[in-house]
């Protein structure tokens, strides 16, 4: 038995509609030519970019590349939580400045906080944005029930598993509905086992959401299964290679990996990453 | 039955060390025929303690009471410094560094001048404890404001979070056991404190107990009086611990 879901506990931001897609059909994200050094001076070092790039609302967009690309930088820029040197980018037809409320992140490493429950850090964006803490607290315990974490709000994050902490790092991220969802390799500490089933579950979750999701991982097989449009990024400096709509029906489960069209998109991806660019 | 017995054993291990150590001491100073005035057996020390037990007992109490009244006062002191420096950059480039400077100074070197400006009295002492308590205390919370990991300020930001909430929520619990760390040092200093405050101008308090008693060759009373002082540290930094592990249930 599931629990009811409860209604949005925001009142929908300006332009959008009840299912969270904005009507004027802006893109979630648009970047124009942004790239992304380090360091100074003698040292400076591009990390990223060029890039050119659209995520249509409501999709599933998968980021993968060989470790180093930029990746992560890639969902900082679109986070805000970094400028880029050069170029300009978007989100939802608005220039961005810095973070939003409308955007959720699921870090690499869980990040909670070790000395709070996992309600309490499922909690958090309540308490930051100052949400309706009676709705907050609903759609909390929903989320948790949904992510089978419903026996464990009360649990300090020390007493949990590694894909358990990563099931309530998940469900804080879109405590507060977030429009667009980032995923910064959420499955890269734990193993393969837990990364497969934890990979599908959050593939239903999405669906069950209805939001845009940006996933960043290095895990081809993971990029394919979750997304509806993979992007293969090059080396540092990380440019787009490869731009593929992934045309496998939802829902997916085990069995799609052996469909021999995940198969085929598989091998592109691959042949791409693993025949590297030489000057 | 093994493990009862086993936990028993751990238990007595330390007691029984002491107790061994005593009836060492005792026999070395009885074989040895080391005079009372040198070192006293612990059988002496006793018997002076239970004929001196009033006085002991009154001068532990000023000496406790100059501990506890100076460590909460430099607490009180130095957590909102602790919170501004944190708090705003400019504050932390200007008094940060003088703190630091501040904090090299051998704070007994300064108690003759503390009884020179606040004369003979309780205060001169309460104000060398929070002189010696309240630099460990500051630089501890201070570092454990800063200890906060880059993801954590990461998620707070993406949250737009106030800096008050990003306070609030992440860097005053993180700072939390460092708090107590700086406690723990801190607490072991203002007896300490006391004791030097008692040593260089006093009428009470265990510190002058020791200075009266060795000037007079009353060397069992001097080590009475030592080992409460050491009793007294014991317990307070205990209480300190006590504290922290009822408050701090985390684990990083």
């Amino acid at each position: 038995m599931k629990a009811e879901r409860p209604a949005a506990i925001t009142s929908s931001a300006a332009g959008t509609n009840a299912d969270g897609a904005r009507s004027d059909g802006a893109p979630a994200i648009e970047l124009f030519g942004v790239t992304k050094n380090f360091g100074r001076g003698q040292e400076i070092v591009r990390a990223l970019g060029p890039i050119d790039l659209a995520i249509e609302s409501g999709s599933f967009v998968s980021i993968v590349g060989p470790s180093g690309c930029g990746k992560s930088t890639l969902l900082r820029l679109i986070a805000g939580l970094e400028k880029p040197t050069d170029g300009r980018l978007r989100r939802y037809g608005a220039e961005l400045d810095g973070p939003s409320r409308e955007v959720g992140i699921v870090f690499q490493d869980h990040v909670l906080f070790p000395w709070a429950s996992v309600l309490e850090n499922v909690m958090l964006p309540a308490d930051v944005l100052s949400l309706p803490k009676a709705a907050a607290l609903e759609r909390a315990r929903w989320l948790l029930e949904l992510t089978g974490l419903k026996d464990f709000t009360e649990h300090k994050p020390h007493m949990l598993s590694g894909g358990m902490k990563q099931r309530a790092a998940f469900c804080r991220a879109v405590l507060a509905d977030p429009q667009l969802l980032l995923l910064d390799e959420p499955f890269g500490a734990l193993d393969a086992l837990t990364r497969e089933e934890l990979s599908l579950e959050l593939s239903r979750l999405w669906q069950n959401l209805g939001r845009t999701a940006l996933l960043i991982t290095h895990d081809i097989g993971e990029a394919i299964l979750l997304g509806d449009r993979i992007i293969v990024m090059s080396d540092r400096p990380g440019r787009i290679r490869l731009d593929m709509r992934v045309d496998l029906p939802r829902p997916r489960d085990v069995n799609t990996a052996k469909d021999p069209r995940f198969i085929e998109i598989k091998q592109t991806a691959r042949d791409l990453i693993f025949t590297r660019e030489r000057n | 039955m093994a493990t009862p017995w086993k936990a028993v054993s751990t238990r007595a291990t330390t007691p029984l060390i002491y107790f061994v150590l005593m009836i060492l001491w005792e026999a070395g100073v009885r074989l040895f025929h080391i005079p009372g005035w040198m070192l006293p057996a612990p059988t002496a020390i006793i018997a002076i303690a239970k004929e001196w037990a009033p006085e002991l007992l009154y001068n532990s109490c000023i000496t406790v009471q100059e501990t506890i009244i100076g460590f909460v006062l430099a607490l009180v002191l130095s957590l909102p410094l602790a919170v501004i420096i944190a708090f705003t950059s400019t504050t932390r480039r200007l008094l940060y560094p003088i703190l630091l400077g501040l904090q090299s100074i051998p704070k007994v070197a300064l108690a003759p001048l503390v009884i020179l400006w606040l004369g003979i009295g309780n205060w001169p002492k309460i104000v060398i404890v929070v002189l010696v308590c309240f630099f460990p205390i500051l630089v501890n919370v201070v570092a454990g404001f800063e200890a906060v990991p880059k993801p954590m300020l990461d998620l707070m930001y993406s949250l737009r979070a106030s800096k008050l909430a990003v306070f609030r929520r992440l860097r005053a619990p993180i700072a939390t056991p460092h708090l107590f760390t700086g406690c723990k040092v801190a607490i072991t200093f203002a007896v300490i404190g006391a004791v030097i405050g008692e040593f260089v101008a006093a009428q009470e308090g265990l510190g002058y107990m020791i200075l009266m008693s060795t000037a007079q060759s009353q060397t069992p009373l001097a080590f009475a009086a030592i080992i409460l002082l050491t009793v007294i540290s014991v317990v307070l930094f205990h209480a300190i611990e006590i504290l922290e592990r009822k408050l701090v249930t985390w684990r990083p």
